[in-house]
């Protein structure tokens, strides 16, 4: 594992290191400074037409949305497929869509490794939380966590768990955001970082969860009919005989036959299950998707929502493997070499796929052209744009919630505050947030920024998904525990990625790391376990004891969904 | 949620039955996800020749269709779970509900 951070470049390996390759793609992005490039006329116009659509679908959400229940849960009345279908939405980002397919394109079977890392941890939510999440909670995953426990110390962890990954998200995504919107459209970096923040503000603001969801359910059916488009295409043109693809691809590529077989990516077993298991549960820990189940009707919706996600992205993937092949083929042919900076001669070993225009991560874009002509390509450009867009108002959404329900409401006023000056804060939060978001994403512009996708997710696996995991399951957990074992579990997370190879050698330029390991998912969340155990039974309170008495009642809920929030009535 | 409806699910033998049968449904399908994906990983990290082997004569590796139903369980998972759970499940849930009334 550390052996392949050296052969990647800075940027990609401190992705995958730092945990979790969610996004491969953005890494490489804002590894460097990317070259802007001619203007793009046909993506232009098809962008406008998506953004004059969205808004069009935020001023009717804007007149749906009265209540509180509406702007943070679109008023529980989205169904199973639609919900699917959002998630799936928020999972797919113009980074793992262009990162797997460059991943593929560069290493090959690799990247089917990658793919199906992030696939696995939906089953287990399904599993193990969306029916208890959707049955115990209102608007945020805090709702859940701090069901039985003293409202003020839990919530502010939640909060800020909520809001160091949505941070740490965001500016990577904003980053990412300008410097491929500068490759993909020519527009200058800052004005794209302007016009993400802008719009996400918009939606948001105005349109609250109705809007956020359906413009992320528009962006998941534009980018799995473009996906579905293209490998049906790269299919086409090998009369459908994937073995005709892999012939062609195995003599194009620089690595030959190494394509076909997994080569360095995995081959220390704790990097390999510590990464696993931050993908895993890091996903299972992410506010703006847990988010999501509280915008259906009832369990039973929210089992469906996850059925549907995992089928969405599980074809995704499948589909991107198979571009990715496509854009191997088609893109390193020697006969064409339109896409590539000097073209290779036929077998010559000392060709990289790095020579490829714009780097690994636009093999996707260059197979769309070569598949689709132009107008295809403006089509998945925009589809790019339109997918960060989608990602960000999602994720600026749940920053908000964190801010105006858990800590203003909740801690602040103890409860004691009425709906709409609850939902103007809400507002005011979101505004604030975008307006940082721009700030700090123009302010990082030359900064490799690839490591805070690592860090919200660590934090995600590492803080937020042990409290609420435990808090649902474990009855003889106290508030003690849990915040002594939540607090664990994040400022360790930070502490060993920001020591480890990740940031201490890559970032911060020491030539040796204090920590050894660039991913520290396996000991965080260890230790925030184990703490939340330790201080939860060393916990001889009365106040512990009334909790615990508490949890039969939580648990009856949890398991029948009586008293749960229903969908509001329009 | 009241005191008297409380008692009376926990002590409804539905619910128990409920519990029971979901929960051991939803860990065992919980453990054969993480046997198929950790066993996966490490085929990948120790069974690398394994892998690469081809399939019948061509260039195409036992590693693609493995990596690909590794996906494909996910959602097979998924769906058997969704189907005992909104049927089977969902009328036991009803039945203990029903007898609160």
């Amino acid at each position: 594992m550390r052996g392949l951070l050296k052969s990647l470049p800075a940027g990609i390996g401190a992705a995958i290191l730092g945990g979790l390759m969610p996004y491969p793609a953005l890494a490489d992005a804002i590894a460097g400074e990317a070259k802007k490039s001619a203007f793009n006329l046909e993506a232009v116009v098809m962008f406008v037409a998506f953004v004059g659509f969205t808004l069009v679908i935020t001023y009717w959400a804007a007149k749906r949305t009265k209540t509180a229940k509406d702007f943070y849960a679109a008023g529980g009345g989205i169904t199973g497929f639609q919900n699917g279908l959002a998630v799936a939405g928020d999972y797919m980002s113009a980074a793992s869509f262009l990162g797997i397919a460059g991943l593929v394109y560069a290493n090959g079977y690799d990247g089917l490794i990658y793919s199906v890392g992030w696939l696995v941890g939906w089953p287990i939510i399904l599993f193990l939380i969306a029916e208890r999440l959707r049955n115990l909670g209102k608007y945020t995953f805090a709702d859940v966590a701090s069901y039985r426990f003293s409202q003020t110390p839990i919530r502010s962890l939640a909060a800020c768990g909520t809001l160091a990954t949505v941070a740490f998200y965001l500016i990577a995504q904003m980053v990412g955001a300008g410097q491929l919107i500068k490759l993909l459209f020519g527009l200058e970096y800052w004005m794209a970082v302007v016009i993400v923040g802008a719009l996400m503000i918009t939606y948001v603001l105005f349109g609250g969860m109705i809007a956020t969801t359906w413009v992320q359910i528009i962006k998941a059916c534009l980018l799995l009919s473009g996906a579905t488009f293209m490998a049906f295409m790269v299919l086409y043109k090998f009369g459908f005989s994937p073995e005709a693809i892999f012939k062609k691809a195995v003599e194009f590529h620089p690595k030959k036959l190494a394509i076909m077989a997994p080569g360095a990516l995995i081959s220390d077993p704790i990097s390999a299950i510590s990464l696993g298991m931050a993908l895993m549960f890091g996903t299972a820990g992410l506010p703006h998707i847990l988010m999501r189940f509280f915008t259906v009707s009832d369990a039973k919706e929210a089992r469906k929502s996850v059925l549907y996600a995992t089928g969405f992205i599980g074809y995704f993937y499948i589909l991107t493997f198979i571009i990715g092949f496509g854009a191997i083929v088609l893109i390193m042919d020697p006969s064409n070499p339109i896409f590539i900076t000097s073209p290779p001669l036929p077998g010559d070993a000392a060709f990289k796929t790095t020579q490829i225009i714009g780097g690994n991560n636009m093999a996707a874009i260059h197979t769309a052209h070569a598949v689709g002509g132009d107008l295809f390509f403006g089509f998945i450009s925009a589809v790019a744009f339109a997918t960060i867009l989608a990602v960000v108002s999602g994720l600026t959404l749940a920053g908000a919630s964190a801010v105006s329900h858990d800590l203003y409401a909740s801690v602040f006023f103890k409860g004691r505050v009425n709906e709409r000056d609850e939902i103007r804060v809400s507002k005011v939060a979101t505004v604030i947030l975008g307006i940082v978001a721009v700030v700090l994403g123009i302010a990082f512009e030359k900064q490799n920024v690839a490591f805070m996708v690592g860090l919200a997710f660590v934090i995600a696996a590492s803080a937020n998904f042990p409290l609420l995991m435990m808090s649902m399951f474990w009855g003889k957990m106290t508030t003690r525990g849990a915040v002594c074992g939540g607090w664990l579990g994040l400022i360790s997370a930070v502490v060993m990625l920001v020591l480890g190879p990740t940031v201490w050698q890559s970032v911060m330029g020491h030539p040796q790391a204090i920590f050894p390991y660039a991913n520290p998912g396996l000991f965080s969340i260890t230790l925030a376990f184990a703490g939340i155990w330790f201080f939860s039974i060393t916990d001889n309170s009365e106040q512990g004891a009334r909790e615990r008495e508490l949890f039969k009642a939580q648990f009856v809920r949890s398991q029948t969904g009586l008293g749960a929030e229903g969908a509001s009535v329009h | 949620m009241q005191q008297s409806n409380l008692d009376n699910i926990l002590a409804n033998p539905k619910f128990q039955e409920l519990v029971e049968k979901r929960s051991s449904y939803a860990w065992s399908l919980s453990i054969a996800m993480l046997v198929i994906y950790f066993g996966f990983i490490l085929i990948v990290a120790f069974g690398k020749s394994f892998l690469a082997q081809p399939i019948a004569g061509g260039l195409m590796t036992i590693g693609i269709p493995l990596g690909i139903g590794v996906i494909v369980s996910a959602f097979v998972l998924t769906g058997l779970y969704v189907r005992r759970a909104n049927g089977e499940f969902d009328d036991l849930n009803r039945q203990v509900l029903e007898n609160l009334k």
